[in-house]
């Protein structure tokens, strides 16, 4: 039987930071979901603190992790606020469609 | 205060108060207080006059010189402002305001439609006062200020309409055409200075005649000196007097309101020349090629105006040449040193040209801005006034005896004669050919203008109209002056009855006793008039030998009728032409058709400058700000610019907008730093401590 180690808990922590970067770079539909990869790397390091945190008998990186999750839950909801706005003004949560920076 | 200082300053008061108050005051304050300063200005001269040209009991009065201040001390040339009052200034001073003031007072009637009345009050008053320390100054510097001075103001008045093309235009033609000239002058008082070491009239005067045979280096040539400097003080005169080469800009001048024509461009600024000779008359008299010139310019000037003006449909550009023609007799006259005729001409011509110029006005006023006197006639019955004051006006002009340009002209035309030198009797020929072609454009505009069928359509015929009294009033007094100033100034300017020619500097070889072949007065009237040698004074400077004026008095009795004689057959030429036989001036044309159109085209001067100096310029000027535009620009500015916008556009391509290209792009910079980090960790970098990283392994754990 495969003992469950740090190795593993960081190549999950690596695949769903990956899979978030990669959602946020090929998204193309519409922002939750960039919101939600932006979770999902949080997520991903949260992990990363709490393996080690184990790992190391350092109860510090769990703690951190509970601070992550509070920033996290503020993030999101601030997230989710600018987002009911940015629908309200310009009718679309479209990625394609929120380019007025263009230079 | 004295009056001079009132005469001078009055005008420049005038000009400032209107000019920068003129909103304040409005239209009738701005003309109010010019108005004010040149009649003020008027009188005094007039006072000034009396006091010194008429002096007590007929003995003449003294010159004196007022100065005002010191203007610079650059080490040898000191400049003083000075008013310099002689004769000959004063003389000049009475003619500016007495017609200024005419004009002005014109104006208000004349500019009445115009909005910007107080703009144009201004600028005459300008232009008086510039003339004013023109005919005043004391040295050559201060005459170049007036000299420029008028010069500004012609150009200011020539595109007062500024919102007519042509008169920008002619404005800037005349600004460039008179800078020729006036470069010609800077480099005679250049050269004034470098030969005499001074700029001061009198200090001038008083070394000419020993430096008479300095030679001087000029463009690689050795010149008289004296000659040198009066050539070029006359290219001067020949730019601001419009003699021929230099005259291409004072028939566009008329793009300037009627008055401002009057009174720049036919009384007074183009006189200027006229005045600069006879001021400079103690050096021109040692120059004897100058005087050549000038005689030989003058002659010319006049004849080839008059054959233009026979040819010419504007009813100002008729008169334009007219006054360019008269400006030639004036010149030839000052070239056989009759000084004295050619102000004398001056004084005369500035009334009836000034008159005919305002009639001009007033009769452009009646048939609602139309010039082309193809489309006038038949007007006579409407304007009488203007009708017969134009007549005086022409009538003068023609030299018919006992109007006032009869007087000058015959003057000038027996000086001429009674020269009797080649040059002398070359510009007496032309004066007498320009004489009958003077009577002949005279009697031309006057019949065409007023007389025959109207043809003019018929709403303009029924809107002909009287100018109204404030117009008519001006052609009043210089009507009195055409008729009268000849009669009344004839013995005083140009009088025969002398014993011997006064000496006008210091050296006695001047004082030569002189016999006359003239009549002499007898002694009675004699001692009542004021004679010619009291009346100008030491203003006037004739060597005895050059006295024409006097021997102009025994020329043959057919020299002396001859251009009356001109002056009635061109008058009647003009009336079988243009009243009694319609028909003919077109048969005319047609059999001398080359010659009617080199006339027609003014003698093609205009189309010659085009294509020597006008075209080639333009052409150069094209050259270099292509050259400019590709290479210096190109390199320089314009290519920095350029590129740094071609960067900018490259760069701006990366601002997509999608915030997930920028995430994107962080997370391959992350990416690099990290890989620039950890290989150059491991490549070489063994002394940097590992434990840092390592420390996170557990190895040193339980």
């Amino acid at each position: 039987m495969l003992e469950v180690g740090l190795t593993h808990y960081l190549s999950l922590a690596a695949m769903l930071f990956t899979l978030g970067v990669f959602g946020i770079f090929l998204n193309r539909k519409n922002v939750i979901v960039i919101l939600m990869c932006i979770e999902l790397m949080l997520l991903a390091v949260n992990i990363n603190f709490v393996a080690f945190s184990a790992e190391l008998g350092d109860r510090v990186g769990q703690v951190f992790t509970l601070f992550i999750l509070t920033v996290a839950a503020a993030e999101a909801a601030i997230g989710l606020a600018i987002l009911v706005v940015l629908f309200r003004t310009k009718g679309s949560i479209a990625v394609e469609d929120i380019s007025s920076m263009k230079g | 205060m004295s009056l001079e200082v009132v005469a001078v300053f009055a005008p420049l008061v005038g000009f400032i108060l209107a000019f920068l108050f003129g909103k304040n005051m409005g239209d009738k304050g701005a003309q109010f207080v010019t108005c004010t300063g040149i009649i003020v200005a008027a009188i005094a001269s007039i006072m000034l006059f009396f006091e010194i040209v008429m002096g007590h009991e007929g003995h003449g009065g003294e010159a004196r010189t007022l100065t005002l201040m010191t203007w610079f001390n650059s080490g040898a040339l000191s400049v003083e402002w000075a008013l310099r009052l002689d004769q000959l200034a004063v003389v000049m001073m009475c003619v500016v305001t007495i017609v200024s003031s005419c004009v002005h007072v014109y104006s208000v009637g004349y500019m009445s439609h115009d909005k910007c009345k107080a703009r144009f009050m201004s600028y005459l008053s300008l232009f008086s006062f510039a003339m004013m320390m023109l005919v005043t100054s004391d040295n050559l510097v201060q005459l170049f200020f007036g000299w420029e001075g008028v010069g500004v103001a012609s150009y200011l008045l020539i595109g007062f309409w500024n919102h007519k093309d042509s008169a920008n235009a002619a404005s800037i033609k005349a600004f460039l055409v008179n800078r020729v000239g006036d470069f010609g002058l800077a480099l005679g008082i250049f050269a004034a200075f470098f030969l005499f070491g001074t700029v001061q009239f009198d200090e001038l005067f008083s070394q000419a005649a020993e430096s008479k045979d300095t030679v001087m280096a000029f463009l690689g040539y050795d010149l008289n000196a004296i000659t040198l400097v009066c050539l070029l003080l006359f290219m001067g005169a020949m730019g601001k007097s419009a003699q021929l080469g230099l005259h291409t800009w004072l028939p566009d001048a008329m793009e300037g309101p009627t008055p401002v024509s009057a009174l720049i461009h036919a009384a007074t600024m183009v006189t200027a020349g006229v005045f600069l000779v006879a001021r400079l008359s103690p050096l021109f008299e040692y120059a004897p090629t100058a005087l050549m010139v000038v005689t030989v310019v003058g002659g010319v000037t006049a004849f080839v105006a008059a054959t233009i003006g026979m040819t010419q449909f504007d009813i100002k550009r008729v008169i334009a040449y007219s006054t360019m023609s008269q400006l030639g007799y004036m010149f030839f006259a000052l070239g056989v040193s009759a000084y004295g005729a050619a102000i004398f001409h001056l004084m005369t011509h500035a009334f009836f040209k000034a008159l005919l110029f305002l009639g001009a006005g007033s009769v452009i006023h009646a048939m609602s801005d139309e010039q082309d006197m193809r489309k006038m006639g038949g007007i006579w019955k409407k304007i009488p006034m203007t009708y017969v004051l134009m007549w005086i006006g022409s009538l003068a002009l023609a030299g018919v005896p006992f109007f006032a340009g009869y007087y000058s002209k015959d003057m000038i035309l027996e000086s001429a004669f009674a020269d009797h030198t080649w040059f002398g009797d070359f510009a007496f020929w032309l004066g007498i050919a320009a004489a009958i072609m003077t009577a002949f454009y005279s009697a031309r505009l006057l019949f065409m203008t007023f007389h025959g069928k109207p043809r003019a359509d018929k709403h303009t015929m029924d809107h002909v109209h009287e100018s109204p009294a404030i117009m008519l009033t001006p052609l009043v007094v210089l009507a009195t002056g055409a008729l009268f100033a000849g009669f009344v100034f004839y013995e005083p300017f140009v009088g025969g009855a002398h014993h011997n020619v006064h000496a006008t500097t210091e050296h006695e070889e001047v004082i030569v006793e002189h016999t006359v072949e003239a009549p002499i007065l007898d002694e009675e009237e004699h001692g009542k008039e004021i004679t010619r040698e009291q009346f100008w004074g030491k203003s006037l400077f004739i060597l005895p030998e050059n006295d024409t004026v006097a021997a102009a008095h025994g020329v043959p009795e057919w020299v002396k009728m001859l251009p009356v004689y001109m002056g009635v057959i061109g008058l009647f030429l003009g009336w079988v032409f243009y009243l009694q036989f319609t028909a003919l001036p077109g048969v005319f044309t047609k059999i001398f058709k080359p010659v009617h159109a080199l006339l027609f085209n003014k003698w093609y001067f205009d189309e010659l400058y085009d294509a020597v100096f006008v075209k080639p310029a333009i052409k150069l000027g094209k050259l270099f700000w292509a050259s400019d535009k590709n290479v210096v620009d190109g390199i320089g500015p314009d290519g920095v610019a350029n590129r740094s916008v071609g960067f900018g556009a490259l760069l701006s391509r990366f601002q997509s907008g999608y915030v997930f290209q920028y995430a994107f792009v962080m997370m391959i910079g992350l990416i690099a730093m990290i890989s620039w980090f950890y290989v150059k960790m491991n490549l070489g970098l063994e002394h940097v401590n590992l434990d840092v990283v390592s420390g996170l392994h557990p190895k040193g754990g339980e």
